[in-house]
């Protein structure tokens, strides 16, 4: 049976994974771990601190989903819980202005902190283990310097925006020495919390702790973790002339082009968005057909900053086996 | 044998195997749980009820269980979107217990992860 999806232009077809003992007389799908590491490929496209794109080949989607679920919903990461207000005379309400400042995203490494134990009395909760704390006190005052006629807030007034780069680190007992070299701070320093104005301030005190994105997204270490498949275009019979012209209109720029010859061919499916555009016209029918590779994932992780993508796709990979070690490890009652 | 007796035994072997393990970690007796109305009397064929995991292990673990040629029919539901348990049925031909089957899926899946991280650090080094 061929690994390729087919997309026509009102239904897919051949979507489920066939590869199971029983299913062929003449091959065998059984489990081997050796067949595997020889099958199985990883080619990396891109690779910087906030993104990667990345091919898994040769696995199947089960897996594949649940790499990508653990990433977005499993891999821990450190982010504001706790937001304790001394005074805000500013017009965002302090749980608007608290829930701001849990969605920024903070640069800490989560294998610094411990979990916080939750079956402890709030007093012993949090210790410099745990816990991160960060500090935020602004106060808006008028510019007596400002420019005559001027009608801009940043001229006319001292602090009337508060940024994520407002919020201070305090590092708390032992932490002066561990997180010396790497002061917590947030991974983009332009995000706008709130807008004051003369008369107006903001004094709180943040607690981040380790959590979960399944828990709540601010504690997600990716923007986004996604795979689609790879496409793949088969050209039939060859069209030539005005039509080959017509045919790489079709498709996202650099996916079909026309050889020497005048026949469109394709150059990169990869490229392809398999928007099915052409399967619209006549003119390519039965000429093109379009699928998608079922066994090649092309995965895009997208980082907040405090990890790199590929931290956190290891990560994903050592939580799955810790999850299967567990429950092996775990008596089966009745 | 019956079920109970494959599940007793099954526990006696990982205490005295895994004794280390449990050494640091505490015994999670509500983990994972045999659904004795669904057990055949020699143990294989079986459903189970895992606490605490979703579609996420449920069907790489189907998937795995499923790549090996002694297991007839394995499936898992999760019941109810609201409660966090994961139900899985596991029917092998004869040869192996489902606690077999199921405990050589869970190794199966610990290696497919070794050889995934490996496959990537590899890469990441080539670069």
């Amino acid at each position: 049976m061929s690994n390729i999806v087919g997309i026509e232009y009102n239904r897919v077809t051949n979507t489920t994974s066939t590869d199971f003992p029983g299913y062929s007389h003449n091959e065998d799908f059984s489990w081997d771990v050796n067949k595997f590491r020889d099958t199985m490929d990883v080619q990396i496209s891109h690779l910087d601190d906030r993104e990667a794109n990345f091919d898994l080949i040769h696995i199947d989607a089960s897996i594949a989903n649940a790499f990508r679920r653990i990433m977005i919903s499993e891999v821990p990461s450190v982010a504001a819980e706790y937001v304790y207000f001394f005074n805000n005379t500013s017009v965002i309400q302090d749980e608007v202005l608290a829930h701001r400042i849990g969605l920024v995203p903070l640069k800490v490494d989560p294998d610094m902190l411990t979990w916080v134990d939750k079956s402890l009395p709030e007093a012993e909760r949090f210790t410099d283990e745990n816990t991160v704390v960060m500090s935020l006190n602004v106060k808006c005052t008028a510019n007596p310097d400002a420019p005559k006629g001027s009608t801009d807030p940043k001229e006319l007034y001292n602090n009337a925006h508060i940024y994520s780069r407002d919020l201070k680190f305090e590092p708390q007992g032992k932490q002066l020495d561990s997180f010396a070299k790497h002061p917590v701070l947030p991974t983009d320093p332009d995000i706008l919390l709130a807008k004051l104005r003369p008369g107006q301030e903001i004094s709180l005190r943040v607690h981040c702790i380790l959590g979960v994105g399944g828990d709540h997204a601010k504690f997600s270490p990716v923007c986004t973790a996604s795979y689609r498949l790879m496409p793949h275009i088969d050209i039939l019979e060859t069209i030539q002339g005005e039509d080959a012209t017509k045919f790489v209109k079709c498709f996202p720029p650099g996916v079909a082009a026309i050889d020497e010859k005048g026949e469109a061919y394709i150059k990169d499916a990869r490229k392809d968005t398999v928007s099915r555009e052409v399967l619209r016209h006549p003119e390519f029918e039965g000429k093109v057909k379009l699928g998608r590779v079922k066994d090649h994932f092309i995965f895009n992780v997208e980082s907040t900053g405090a990890m790199t993508p590929e931290e956190i796709f290891f990560k994903s990979v050592r939580i799955l086996k810790n999850k299967a070690e567990y429950l092996k490890n775990c008596p089966i009652t009745q | 044998m019956s079920v109970s007796e494959v599940v007793a035994s099954e526990d006696v072997e990982m205490l005295s195997d895994e004794h280390a393990v449990q050494e640091e970690e505490e015994l999670d007796r509500d983990k994972i749980r045999l659904l004795p109305e669904a057990a055949s009397e020699d143990g294989t064929c079986a459903s189970f009820q895992i606490s605490d995991e979703d579609h996420t292990l449920g069907n790489a673990l189907r998937y795995i269980i499923m790549k090996n040629p002694e297991v007839e029919f394995c499936g898992y539901s999760i019941p109810h979107p609201s409660e966090t348990v994961l139900n899985l049925r596991i029917q092998t031909y004869g040869k192996m217990t489902a606690v077999e089957a199921l405990h050589k899926g869970l190794k199966d899946l610990m290696d497919l992860c070794d050889v995934v991280e490996d496959k990537f650090t590899q890469r990441i080094r080539e670069l």
